[in-house]
């Protein structure tokens, strides 16, 4: 019984990874209808740069502070420099565009840092077991911070100006245009929280699986199936669909499959979303007038 | 000119046409005379290396019918891929069959695990199936390691195989012949397809990728098409992957992963998307233009092939097999 607790609380802190890319996921395809293939990839790279300044020095909440700022720029910036001109194609040149980005940023990233795997460090440690062992001080941490995160979120979208008009931005980009809202640099404002909230799932999960170029590829899947479960226009249904996730995975792996076959897991639970139930739990069904 | 004359206007055209079909006959003659050309003329590496270019153009062939001409977005076509390499490679070495007899069995498998990919991507649209497939890929390495069926693909090791070998009566070496199969069967598929695409079938692949409504509302099954096209598709990929298991004499689960599907997405949007030429070219580019870049750096292929893909998307939409067709009839105009 106590493996089996053990176990879900354990999904549970991984699942606050998922729930924060799958949140960043989502964010893009509201205002954009776009799911960014590269979001793990760009990830791991504000996960380099972090490590980089704490190595130089820099004590750790500054460096996170730093990596979430300079995550935001690349966000805008790849917004305004790659998206932006292809935004009126067709999706296939956005898949492929999403691919470069993919390639470019992952590969890029190995080649400026180095392919061998990196530890880095938690803020979170602690003297006595916490919960009589149950969890870890990173786990209990790096979930309030991905909650913390989402809290956030959630009130900068429901309670500031700007949140509004990003909202109705995505919702109706015409109306908000003919009302003053910048359409464009709206969208380049939600790549680049995406991009920061992909930094700190980034930070969060690097001390547990460990620093390296590949280290998104499999978790971007899971926060795929976990925004899909959620719904993917619905942020807090991706929050708890990627927390759902979390938990089917490490006791699908505990005591299922076990571990050579989690990402097929993943895959099992994107297509069983997408046949069974396409608009995911909490999602809006959409239905298209011809 | 009076109704009469109007219609017997029309048989006055055929013999010009079948004139057209003649040369065109020539023509791919000549192709194919021109192919077979490098097998006496290379070294046994280069001659290796062009085998698997010919190889990859055969995959990227496959990939462009189901995304180029029918508009369905496949990321993991890695995967059927594996699915023929393995097929070809258990028979060979469990069952000790010959290459030969195993290409319609590697055919018929993928067509089916094809058949039942495209099966529930009839219910995704554009991105979402994009995002399966994707998933599909980055899974597949996990799937052929899997202990369950171990005994089958021999697990991390892989299995060994050999090459087909040269029929007694040919003066080929096994470098010679297997370049040989490689170009007929691919030549085989290459004609089959183009005549799939160029007949009423392409037609309507691609009626529905453009406006899916008017072709349902003319009568086509788009169910039907789709899910054939898919599995077409993945019978032809398939069959690529059964001749680079014999070509590489080797498989292993760690050839096949994601960045197998992307170079052949690459390989498709820079050759050309819906050109059956630009498959060519694509299986060319997949091939040699890596293997260029890692003189480079390890992480240079990624970063040159993402930078290529972002480049052709942006400048060259239509690939390789466009700015041809662009300057040709640049050069058509220019002359008359």
């Amino acid at each position: 019984m106590e493996g089996l607790a053990h176990q879900i609380i354990a999904g549970i802190a991984t699942g606050g990874i998922y729930a924060a890319v799958a949140l960043a996921l989502v964010m893009i395809y509201q205002a954009t209808h776009h799911v960014n293939f590269a979001q793990g990839e760009m990830a791991t790279l504000s996960t380099f740069i972090a490590l980089s300044i704490i190595q130089a020095g820099v004590p750790y909440w500054l460096a996170f502070l730093a990596t979430i700022i300079v995550s935001f720029v690349i966000g805008v910036v790849v917004e305004r420099v790659l998206m932006r001109p292809v935004q009126n194609a067709p999706v296939l040149t956005h898949v492929g565009v999403f691919i470069g980005l993919l390639l470019i940023i992952g590969n890029g990233t190995g080649w400026i840092f180095g392919y061998t795997t990196k530890a880095f460090p938690s803020p979170f440690s602690s003297e006595q077991p916490l919960l009589g062992g149950l969890v870890s001080a990173h786990e209990l941490g790096s979930t309030a911070v991905t909650l913390g995160v989402l809290v956030l979120v959630y009130l900068f979208f429901r309670h500031t100006s700007l949140g509004l008009a990003m909202r109705a931005a995505a919702y109706n980009p015409r109306s908000a245009r003919l009302v003053g809202v910048r359409v464009g640099w709206m969208l380049a404002l939600g790549w680049g929280l995406a991009a920061a909230i992909g930094a700190v799932a980034g930070m969060m999960v690097a001390p547990v699986v460990f620093l390296d170029p590949n280290m998104m590829l499999g978790i971007l899947l899971y926060a795929f199936a976990g925004a899909l479960l959620g719904g993917i226009d619905n942020p807090a249904g991706a929050v708890i669909g990627g927390f759902a996730v979390g938990v089917l995975e490490n006791l699908a792996g505990a005591y299922v499959v076990g571990t050579e076959l989690k990402l097929t897991v993943a895959l099992a639970i994107i297509i069983g979303v997408l046949v069974v139930k396409p608009s995911g739990l909490f999602g809006r069904v959409v239905t298209s007038r011809v | 000119m009076s109704a009469a004359e109007q219609t017997a206007a029309v048989p006055l055209r055929r013999p010009e046409t079948t004139v057209a079909g003649w040369q065109r006959a020539a023509l791919l003659l000549a192709g194919l005379a021109l192919a077979i050309l490098p097998a006496f003329l290379l070294e046994s590496f280069q001659l290796f290396q062009l085998t698997m270019a010919v190889i990859m153009a055969l995959a990227v062939l496959g990939l462009n019918i189901v995304t180029g001409y029918n508009g369905q977005i496949s990321l993991g076509h890695g995967a059927f891929f594996a699915v023929g390499a393995y097929v070809t490679a258990i028979l060979m070495s469990h069952l000790d069959w010959s290459f030969w007899a195993t290409l319609p069995v590697s055919a018929v498998v993928c067509g089916l695990v094809g058949y039942g990919v495209g099966f529930p991507a009839l219910r995704l649209g554009g991105l979402y199936l994009a995002l399966t497939t994707f998933s599909l890929a980055v899974a597949v390495p996990q799937i052929l390691k899997h202990k369950a069926i171990e005994d089958w693909t021999g697990g991390v090791q892989g299995l060994f195989l050999v090459k087909p070998d040269p029929p007694s009566w040919a003066p080929f070496d096994p470098d010679q012949w297997m370049y040989l199969v490689a170009v007929l069967v691919s030549a085989a598929c290459f004609l089959l397809a183009w005549n799939l695409i160029r007949g009423r079938i392409g037609r309507a692949l691609m009626a529905i990728r453009d406006h899916p409504t008017a072709a349902e509302a003319m009568g086509m099954d788009i169910a039907t098409l789709k899910t054939r096209a898919f599995a077409t598709s993945a019978m032809i990929t398939g069959i690529a992957g059964s001749l680079s298991a014999v070509a590489v004499e080797f498989v292993a689960p760690d050839s096949f992963t994601f960045a197998l599907s992307i170079s052949l997405f690459v390989g498709m949007v820079v050759g050309g998307v819906a050109s059956i030429l630009g498959s060519l070219f694509g299986g060319l580019f997949v091939l040699f233009v890596p293997n260029i870049a890692e003189t480079v750096s390890k992480a240079a292929p990624g970063v040159i092939y993402g930078i290529i893909l972002i480049g052709f998307l942006f400048i060259l939409p239509d690939g390789f097999a466009g700015l041809l067709r662009r300057l040709y009839a640049r050069a058509r105009r220019g002359a008359g």
